[in-house]
Order: C-alpha cells, then sequence, then structure tokens
C-alpha cells in the first residue's frame, strides 16, 4: 500500500523527472534548492499539472497512467500550501468541513473533534478566517486537508511564509500530527531542522532529478550531498531516556554509541527520542576530556573524510550504528591525524532533542 | 461650466413634473408612456440577466486564458464603450436586415431585435466586472477546492460565485442602468413601436419634439431617480471601488 510516483513534466525549459517508491506511512521530506521542481512534483501528484505523464500510485489506486488521468476532485490527496488557501466567505468550521462533506464517504481519517483538538482550534471554530493569524490560518488548513479523508497529504513548505514566532508555534502541532497519522505525508521543506525534526525518510530534488533518496539520518551525513556541508548540516540519531539528575534538571540519553546529557524536562525512563546534533556542535579530540564543559563524549570512528571550502574539511564519524558529521579546520585535520579508519573522540557542546 | 447641475435638473424634473403637470388637462403619464416604461424595464432586465448568464463563461475565459486571441476579444467587447451608439445601431441594422447575416430571422424592429442590440451595447459593462472579480479568485483557492473533493461546476457554485458576489452585484447594476439609458441603438434598430420598442428614451424625444415638456419632465425624472439610485446602491456599496465607470 505504498505511493510508487514515477513522473515527467515539462514547463518551458524546465523539465522535472523523477522515480521513487515511499512507505505508506510517516513523513517524507522533500528537500533541495529553489527551482529544483519540489512543489511542482507536489502538484503533480495531486494532479494540478495538466501535462504531467507517467505513473502516480496511491495506495493500490491509479492516480496517473499511461493515457489515464484521474481528475484532482477525485483524489483523496491532502494538499496544505505554502500560504494557506482558506475561503473567506466561510468561517473556519465550514471551512473545515468543505473537503469533508464532499469527500466524507466510508471511514473517516479521523474524527473531528480529534482534528480539532489537534491543531488547537477550539478557540477558533466560529471565527472568520480571514481575522486568523498566518499561522493560525495554517493550522486551519491543515485540519481541513485532513477532514476531507486525504490517503495522502502534502505540505508544500507550510512554515515557509510564516515568521519566526508563528513556526516555533506550529512546529509541535506538526510533531503531534506526525504520531497521530496513519497516511503518508510528502512534507517539502528547505529547512534541515523541519527534516530532522519531523521526517523519517528524505528525497533529494535538484535541477528536476532526484538525486538522492534515503532514510533522513543517513543523507544528512552523506559527503557527497550538500546537507552536510552547510551551516546547519548536522545528524539524527535515535536514543532513548535512561538517567535524571533532578539536581541539575540534566536527562541522560543513551543511543548505540555513547551518551549525552541534556536539559530537558523529565521524561519517563525507555522514552524513545530524536537527537539532533550540529556539525557545529561537535569538537573532536584524540582524548576523552571529562574537565570541559561538553554534555557528552564518546569514541567515533572517522568514515570518510571531504573538502570544505580552502581552509576546511568535513567529516562524517561513526559513533556505533550511529552516523555523525562535523567540519574541522585543515589544521585539525592535519595534528589529529584525520583519515578513515581513525578512531578519537567526540566532544558534544549541545544537543537538541526532538520528539 | 455651463448647463445646471445634475442634482437640480433632478429636482427640477420631478418638481415641475409632478407638482405643475402639463399645461394640458390630459393625465400627466400616459398610458403610452407608462407602457414605455414598462417596455425599458422589461428590456434592461432581460438585458441583464441574458448578458449575466452568457457574459459569465466569457468573463471567465478572459481572466484566465493565455490564448492570443483573448486582446482581439477584449478590445471588440470594450468597443461599445467608445463607439457613437448610432455606430453601433447603424451595423446592427445592417446585420438584421433582409441581406444581413441575421436577416433569416426578422428581428428590425422587434422587441427580440432590441434586446440584441442591448446586449451588445451593454455586454462590456456586465463582462469587465465579472471579469475583474473572476480574476481576483487566485488559482490557488480552486486548486485547494479540487483537493478538497470540489469538481468544476461544484468550484464554480461554491467558491467561484461567492467570492464573485461584488463583480455581479456591479455587473446587474450597470448593465440594467446602462439599458436604461439605451437611445442610439434604439433609435436604429428599434423604431418607436409603441408597446414593443417604444422606450422611455424614445418617448421623452418625441415628447419634446412636440414641446410637450411637461410630459418630457415626468418620464426624464423617473429615469434620473431611478438612475441614479441604481447607480447609488453600486458606488456607496463595500464593492463601489471595485466598479469600473
Amino acid at each position: 500500500m505504498s505511493i510508487l510516483v514515477d513522473v515527467g513534466v515539462i514547463k518551458g525549459e524546465f523539465e522535472l523527472k523523477v522515480a521513487f517508491e515511499i512507505p505508506s506511512n510517516g513523513f517524507t521530506a522533500i528537500s533541495g534548492p529553489s527551482g529544483g521542481g519540489k512543489s511542482t512534483l507536489l502538484r503533480t501528484i495531486a494532479g494540478l499539472e495538466p501535462d504531467a505523464r507517467g505513473t502516480v500510485q496511491v495506495a493500490g489506486e491509479r492516480w496517473l497512467a499511461e493515457g489515464y488521468r484521474l481528475p484532482t476532485h477525485r483524489r483523496a490527496v491532502g494538499y496544505v500550501f505554502q500560504s494557506p488557501a482558506l475561503f473567506p466567505h466561510l468561517d473556519v468550521r465550514r471551512n473545515l468541513l468543505f473537503g469533508r462533506t464532499r469527500r466524507g464517504r466510508g471511514r473517516d481519517l479521523l474524527a473531528f473533534d480529534d482534528v480539532v483538538d489537534l491543531l488547537g482550534l477550539e478557540r477558533l471554530i466560529d471565527r472568520r478566517v480571514t481575522g486568523l493569524s498566518g499561522g493560525e490560518q495554517q493550522r486551519v488548513a491543515i485540519a481541513q486537508a485532513l477532514l476531507s479523508n486525504p490517503r495522502l497529504l502534502l505540505m508544500d513548505e507550510p512554515m515557509a511564509a510564516l515568521d519566526r514566532a508563528s513556526r516555533e508555534t506550529l512546529l509541535p502541532y506538526l510533531e503531534a500530527l506526525q504520531s497521530a497519522l496513519a497516511i503518508p505525508v510528502l512534507y517539502v521543506t528547505h529547512a534541515l531542522a523541519e527534516v530532522a525534526q519531523l521526517a523519517e525518510h528524505m528525497l533529494l530534488i535538484q535541477a528536476g532529478r532526484l538525486t538522492a533518496s534515503g532514510r533522513v539520518s543517513e543523507l544528512l551525513t552523506r559527503l557527497d550531498l550538500p546537507m552536510a556541508h552547510g551551516r546547519e548540516a548536522g545528524a539524527v540519531i535515535a536514543a532513548q531516556v535512561a538517567d535524571r539528575d533532578e539536581a541539575d534538571r540534566l536527562t541522560r540519553l543513551d543511543f548505540n554509541g555513547g551518551q549525552i546529557w541534556v536539559p530537558s524536562a523529565p521524561l519517563a525512563t525507555g522514552t524513545q527520542v530524536r537527537l539532533r546534533i550540529l556539525s557545529r556542535d561537535i569538537t573532536l579530540a584524540a582524548r576523552p576530556d571529562p574537565d570541559s564543559s561538553n554534555l557528552g563524549c564518546f569514541r567515533v570512528r572517522v568514515i570518510a573524510i571531504a573538502e570544505c571550502g580552502p581552509a576546511e574539511v568535513v567529516v562524517r564519524l561513526a559513533a556505533g550504528e550511529e552516523t555523525l558529521v562535523t567540519r574541522v579546520s585543515r589544521r585539525a585535520e592535519r595534528l589529529l591525524q584525520l583519515a578513515p579508519g581513525r578512531e578519537l573522540y567526540a566532544l558534544v557542546r549541545s544537543v537538541a532533542a526532538l520528539a | 461650466m455651463s448647463g445646471p447641475h445634475p442634482l437640480s435638473i433632478l429636482t427640477l424634473g420631478l418638481g415641475l413634473g409632478l407638482l405643475t403637470g402639463p399645461a394640458s388637462s390630459e393625465p400627466l403619464v400616459s398610458p403610452d408612456d407608462l407602457q414605455a416604461l414598462w417596455v425599458t424595464l422589461k428590456l434592461a432586465a432581460l438585458t441583464t440577466l441574458l448578458l449575466l448568464l452568457f457574459g459569465t463563461p466569457l468573463a471567465w475565459w478572459l481572466a484566465r486564458t493565455k490564448n492570443r486571441l483573448r486582446g482581439p476579444l477584449e478590445a471588440l467587447i470594450a468597443l461599445p464603450l467608445v463607439l457613437p451608439p448610432t455606430v453601433l445601431g447603424f451595423y446592427l441594422l445592417l446585420a438584421m436586415g433582409p441581406q444581413g447575416p441575421l436577416g433569416g430571422l426578422s428581428l428590425a424592429f422587434t422587441f427580440s431585435g432590441l434586446l440584441l442590440g442591448s446586449m451588445v451595447y451593454s455586454l462590456p459593462f456586465v463582462v469587465q466586472p465579472l471579469r475583474d472579480s473572476f480574476g481576483a479568485i487566485s488559482e490557488q483557492s480552486l486548486d485547494a477546492a479540487s483537493c478538497l473533493g470540489a469538481g468544476p461546476l461544484n468550484r464554480f457554485f461554491s467558491v467561484v460565485l461567492p467570492l464573485a458576489r461584488p463583480g455581479y452585484v456591479t455587473a446587474s447594476v450597470l448593465g440594467f442602468a446602462h439599458t436604461l439609458g439605451e437611445f442610439g441603438v434604439v433609435l436604429m434598430i428599434g423604431g418607436n413601436i409603441p408597446g414593443e420598442t417604444r422606450v422611455v428614451s424614445i418617448a421623452v424625444y418625441e415628447h419634446v419634439e412636440v414641446l410637450d415638456y411637461g410630459r418630457a419632465h415626468v418620464l426624464s425624472g423617473a429615469l434620473l431617480v431611478l438612475s441614479f439610485i441604481l447607480l447609488l446602491s453600486v458606488y456607496s456599496s463595500r464593492f463601489g471601488r471595485k466598479a469600473i465607470v
């Protein structure tokens, strides 16, 4: 019951030609530079690109095939646009019910009250949509899409048009979705933080072509891809809550390869969490350094090294079964004798504990 | 600046027409004049209705198409805005004449012919506001409606129509009011058949020709007040700024 996409669209000079398959649930991030065809891909899947050719199959249903094209309004698709497209002549409730009443047949994906609750819309339900803030409008748009009983949710940079504060407010709602949804989500974004926080899988689309696809934890640390080289580069690893130091308000997270203390609210022991460790928060050292301000120190092994500008290199590291990435100066590379296979210590300054 | 202020004409028209009355002892409003008023209102209402009906798909196409024919077609539709109505009427008369392309329909000097002429004459006043209000509806709203399961007709009735309501109000009022004021076209293709093609503007002209100013005042005043109220309803409503003329 997965999603199968193998499509081509030509728009003037630009050609999008991609083929991939994604699992039947979970968030799949679609990332890549602007103008690379990410939005065109979503529009093609939704049936909004009339010239698209190829195959789109969702949960066993044909949406696009040779000589066959299911019109958009018959595709069980939820689409969340970059800037919300709510209907200004309807209040929030009637906006929410727009898709539900038109595509409500069969079993509901989620109950109305659950969706309202999930996206925190109780207090907005009787308001006019024109009076809502950008973040509120986007929450209504997401709820509207979910209530139309989609078998696939497409989100096209849902946070890009929001200011920083609204973005930080919206993100927890998306995280809640991630665990509540039984349908696959294709989530277009530029922001690696969103990829790390929300997605399990990732597609990288550059200049109309799929240049990489796979697990987020792997792709974010691959040295041949742009993600490991930027300022926001970082790795995502899976960990679980192991211990708590109530005096210092620190929680110990263990992962296959080491442990890290993070400042956090108390969490039940055994809780699974995702950690995002930024490239710039890792220091490499030849010896463990217990007398430092670091939150974690563990053994790592160099997997590969790649150039990154005139004075720096990016290093991909294995810590147990997890992979990390960090950027060091060429001098450090020489002094620490960095080379594939070299074992040393990673000192971690800070981490972001994700859901 | 010569000529009296429009409002003073309004007062004068009503005052003279309704209070002093004509010099003769005949009733102020003759059955003929009432009939002319009825024909005028019927013509304006039918013209507006038909133009809204046919203008909607046309305006929709104009608002959305990238076809190269859009420019020439827009110019053609706008022609009645600039052409003297007599010129328009002349061509319509030729078209409806025995040798014209519409000759077989014997439309000249009939109400149907007048209706067709009025539709041509008032076309831009209906199509342009509709086109503008359709153009203001974002493609994304329609895409969103599609993704929420609304088919083409459903999209039109549940999204386009409510969002384009200001355009429909403006188009209806302008189309109606502009048809009320029709003279040249009627003169050319309608003639002056009482109960069939004799409209208020023609009746006024006739009254003035025979120096029956009293009757001319009553009819003119009625048209003036009606038109003013119609326009007032457009310009003072919240959609007023979107009106085109």
